[in-house]
């Protein structure tokens, strides 16, 4: 998992959304790892992370990474970041991200992300890049989301019509 | 064909299956279903399909099949198709496939596209590539992309810049420099960075965040130290300036942003002194001034001591973080305790005396309920103890011993014995605190203690007396922790006149029959409790008590075994160190054939004498051992096979043995990593 990059203020090598029982939720990169990599790790660390009490600590040392997880309801959210990083900002970075959901989805619930993983996944994009935070007004993640969304519902209105009509 | 079901349809059927046999049969149905759907080239449904397809992807089952179709979504003119297309590419191809290089051009056309959004949030995907190999495409291939990297301090757009900033960035950060002619290279990225630094200042009067940001993440060059008052100028703004809701966190103004320029800080002020200067006072303030009643202030002063640390600060500064650290341990809040103690780890070396300060708080998380907590508190008290504080800190840390959990105690053992054998006031401390902890973690101690607690015990002559009293009664109380059974066999073999005798000055002595010491080392032998290595222990004590005892009629009975015992001993190796890893490997396994060879060529019978010997010691298990103590003294080994050599039992043996840790139940495995030793030899 090694990679040189720039060494910025955070370097986030993943996060992983899972549920009580283990099943992934929503997964994000940072780095290049072939597929199996990713399936490997995701098993280790979803054990490991369960396996956790609740009232330990929120960060844990794996293999040459530091996690940093919160359990929010039924979803567990975990970061992987280096050893030089933060783990406190990384654990307010969920949080913000978790506002975020909220925010879009209103009053948001496992299910939610469940049913709807790819507005899940614009929004972490348009929040985090590369693996650190790009734009930290709540306001302006939300306003961009939702011009993105006016766009895709312009862009998809013409054709429910025609359908309706049933010209298609 | 009927149009394919829309995915949450398909995300509710597949959660009613009520097997992972009925889930996997669904969506083998739905991917046949696809399939013949990309098949047959369907425009209009395409992006419906391969949103299914991301889904199945995410529950484990191959999607490969739909890269090439993420691609014609990318390339289609329809929002909605380029958004999934992207989001598709993102998590099902990566850099190692030549698939993506076909988007470039798609990426390059969508750069200029006349909505920016389309722009912007290219950037995810410009980010998810901009590895190696991609970049070298994007580069190499005439520099195009490299003249749309110029050309964005001009775009205006604010959510443009800074995406593609932090992209080019990065894409001049990941490509190794055999790609690019270095000085290409520097001057695209000064050109740039200069060009936005410019027009940020510009822009900063209106405070927007968000270009700041990333503007900062460029910075990341050593060329930008000139900057550094620039950016202590940005970041008290930041601190003094008003209340703005949108980039607030409990109270504090952008949290994010005041993070990382703390981080770039540190890189620009971490070997130069100038730079180091210019930042004291900022970082004075942001640390007396940030408000710490939630995570969020907590994790700027964290990272403001990290800061502290890695510049060349001034003591008191530094002295100002360690005391931040300190009220970090008196926080409720388990992570913050946790933080506080990794970084005092790390700065116990460099800032001892800083650290000492704040021993009393370290050693109560000792009492923490949380294992990593009490683990770090515990090597971090180990670095702590000093001459000083020796006595205090142990009998804190003899406690934790008595109460921490099994996977500690080995650790704690022997960061005992080694602070004890360092900075012990005196010899008889010393001794009470090893039997102090032989008595209470005797099964977790690590095996090659036994040798060097038995050398300790030799050296202070004074002592014995007492030492052979106190392991005696011990003893007697308790014979199933194995390490504290041997030790004490091999005290009362070499002390046991002083045992008897009743001379002890430090302590009350006992009165003690020669028999009654027979009895206890005879118990051992036959208990079933004892190790094989142990029964070996208390077999030489009884032999060497036939010197030192007068009644010596008793221990004939075990005259028959003294032909095996006093074997010629092979060769022994010298061990460099005592530690663990080399103990038997050079004796036991080096060369195993000429050992045999050395021993075996009279093909000897085994005689009685042999077997009595092997009975004693339990059937076939191999006992081998060989061990060196520290200085030189002689070793026991324990063969079996016959011949008599005839040896007089005045030669003295020192005989600490050491055993493979499988024989210790409760030892911890580290072990040995070499193959289990040879079967025996006859």
């Amino acid at each position: 998992m090694k990679r040189k990059r720039l060494n910025t203020a955070l370097n986030m090598q993943f996060m992983l959304l899972f549920s009580r029982q283990g099943k992934l939720r929503l997964q994000k990169w940072y780095v290049p790892l072939s597929d199996k990599e990713k399936k490997k790790i995701t098993r280790e660390l979803v054990q490991t992370v369960l396996a956790r009490k609740p009232k330990m600590c929120s960060f844990l040392e794996w293999r040459d990474l530091k996690i940093v997880y919160k359990r929010y309801a039924s979803l567990y959210f975990c970061c992987a970041i280096e050893n030089q990083d933060n783990e406190l900002i990384t654990l307010e970075i969920i949080h913000r991200y978790v506002e975020l959901l909220d925010k879009y989805f209103g009053s948001v619930c496992e299910l939610d992300i469940i049913f709807n993983f790819e507005k899940a996944y614009f929004i972490l994009d348009e929040f985090l890049l590369g693996g650190e935070a790009q734009e930290t007004s709540k306001k302006n993640v939300l306003k961009a989301i939702e011009q993105a969304d006016l766009l895709q519902e312009e862009a998809e209105t013409p054709r429910s019509v025609l359908e309706e009509i049933g010209l298609t | 064909m009927p149009a394919p079901i829309r995915l949450r349809e398909l995300i509710r059927t597949i959660r009613t299956a009520r097997t992972q046999a009925e889930e996997r049969e669904m969506i083998q149905k739905e991917c046949a279903a696809i399939r013949s759907s990309f098949r047959e080239e369907d425009n209009t449904y395409r992006c419906r399909n391969v949103a299914k397809l991301l889904y199945m992807h995410m529950l484990g089952y191959p999607a490969h099949f739909g890269q090439l179709e993420c691609l014609k979504l990318i390339a289609s003119q329809k929002f909605t198709d380029k958004r999934i297309g992207y989001l598709g590419a993102m998590l099902l191809l990566d850099e190692r496939q030549d698939v993506h290089l076909l988007m470039t051009n798609c990426i390059k056309n969508d750069l200029n596209h006349s909505t920016q959004y389309v722009q912007a949030w290219l950037s995810a995907p410009w980010a998810a590539w901009a590895h190696q190999r991609c970049a070298e495409t994007w580069l190499g291939g005439g520099g195009e992309t490299a003249e749309n990297l110029k050309l964005l301090p001009e775009k205006k757009g604010s959510s443009v810049c800074r995406p593609r900033d932090q992209e080019g960035a990065r894409v001049d950060g990941d490509v190794p420099p055999s790609h690019q002619k270095p000085a290409q290279r520097e001057e695209t990225t000064v050109n740039c960075l200069e060009l936005q630094w410019k027009e940020i200042l510009g822009l900063n009067k209106g405070r927007s965040g968000s270009v700041l940001h990333t503007s900062v993440v460029l910075l990341m060059l050593s060329h930008f130290r000139k900057l550094v008052p620039q950016l202590v100028r940005i970041l008290k703004n930041l601190i003094m300036s008003g209340y703005s809701p949108e980039h607030d966190v409990s109270g504090i103004s952008d949290p994010f942003l005041q993070v990382r320029i703390l981080r770039l800080l540190r890189i620009l002020g971490r070997s130069d002194d100038d730079s180091s200067e210019a930042m004291n006072d900022i970082l004075a303030q942001v640390a007396t001034n940030t408000e710490t009643s939630k995570n969020v202030g907590n994790a700027i002063l964290y990272e403001t001591v990290l800061t502290i640390m890695d510049i060349k600060s001034e003591s008191g500064l530094r002295v100002l973080a360690i005391n931040i650290l300190g009220r970090f341990l008196l926080n409720n809040d388990k992570n913050i305790r946790y933080v506080a103690l990794t970084s005092l780890l790390k700065t116990v070396q460099t800032d001892h005396n800083a650290v000492q300060r704040h021993r009393s708080t370290i050693v109560d998380c000792l009492k923490d309920l949380d294992v990593s907590i009490k683990r770090r508190a515990m090597e971090l008290s180990f670095a702590l103890v000093n001459g000083n504080n020796i006595r205090g800190m142990m009998k804190e840390l003899l406690y934790f011993l008595d109460s921490c959990d099994p996977d500690f105690k080995a650790d704690c053992a022997s960061g005992v014995f080694h602070a004890a054998e360092k900075y012990a006031p005196s010899k008889r401390w010393h001794i009470d605190t090893i039997m102090r902890v032989l008595t209470t973690a005797g099964s977790y101690v690590r095996d090659d203690s036994v040798p060097n607690l038995i050398q300790l015990i030799t050296n202070s002559v004074e002592m014995h007396a007492y030492t052979v009293q106190r392991l005696y009664k011990a003893l007697l109380d308790d014979i199933s922790q194995q390490p504290l059974v041997q030790v004490s066999s091999w005290c009362i073999g070499e002390y046991g006149d002083l045992l008897v005798s009743g001379q002890c000055e430090e302590e009350e002595p006992i009165q003690v029959t020669e028999d009654e010491v027979l009895d206890v080392l005879e118990g051992l032998l036959v208990s079933n409790m004892s190790s094989p290595v142990t029964r070996g222990y208390s077999l030489t004590a009884i032999m060497k008590l036939s010197t030192r005892f007068s009644s010596i009629n008793r221990i004939k009975k075990y005259d028959h075994m003294r032909p095996a015992l006093l074997e010629r001993m092979p060769i022994m190796e010298k061990t460099a160190t005592n530690g663990p890893t080399e103990i038997v490997q050079t004796n036991g396994e080096a060369e195993p054939s000429s050992l045999e060879s050395k021993t075996l060529p009279p093909v000897t019978q085994p005689t009685s004498q042999a077997n009595d010997l092997l009975d004693l010691l339990g059937g076939n298990d191999v006992v081998p051992v060989i061990q060196t103590a520290p200085p030189h003294k002689a070793c026991l080994c324990w063969r079996r096979t016959a011949g008599p050599t005839g040896r007089s039992l005045s030669i003295r043996w020192a005989d600490p043995c050491s055993s493979p840790a499988r024989v210790h139940p409760h030892s911890p495995a580290f072990l040995l990593d070499g193959p289990p030793l040879t079967a025996p030899l006859q």
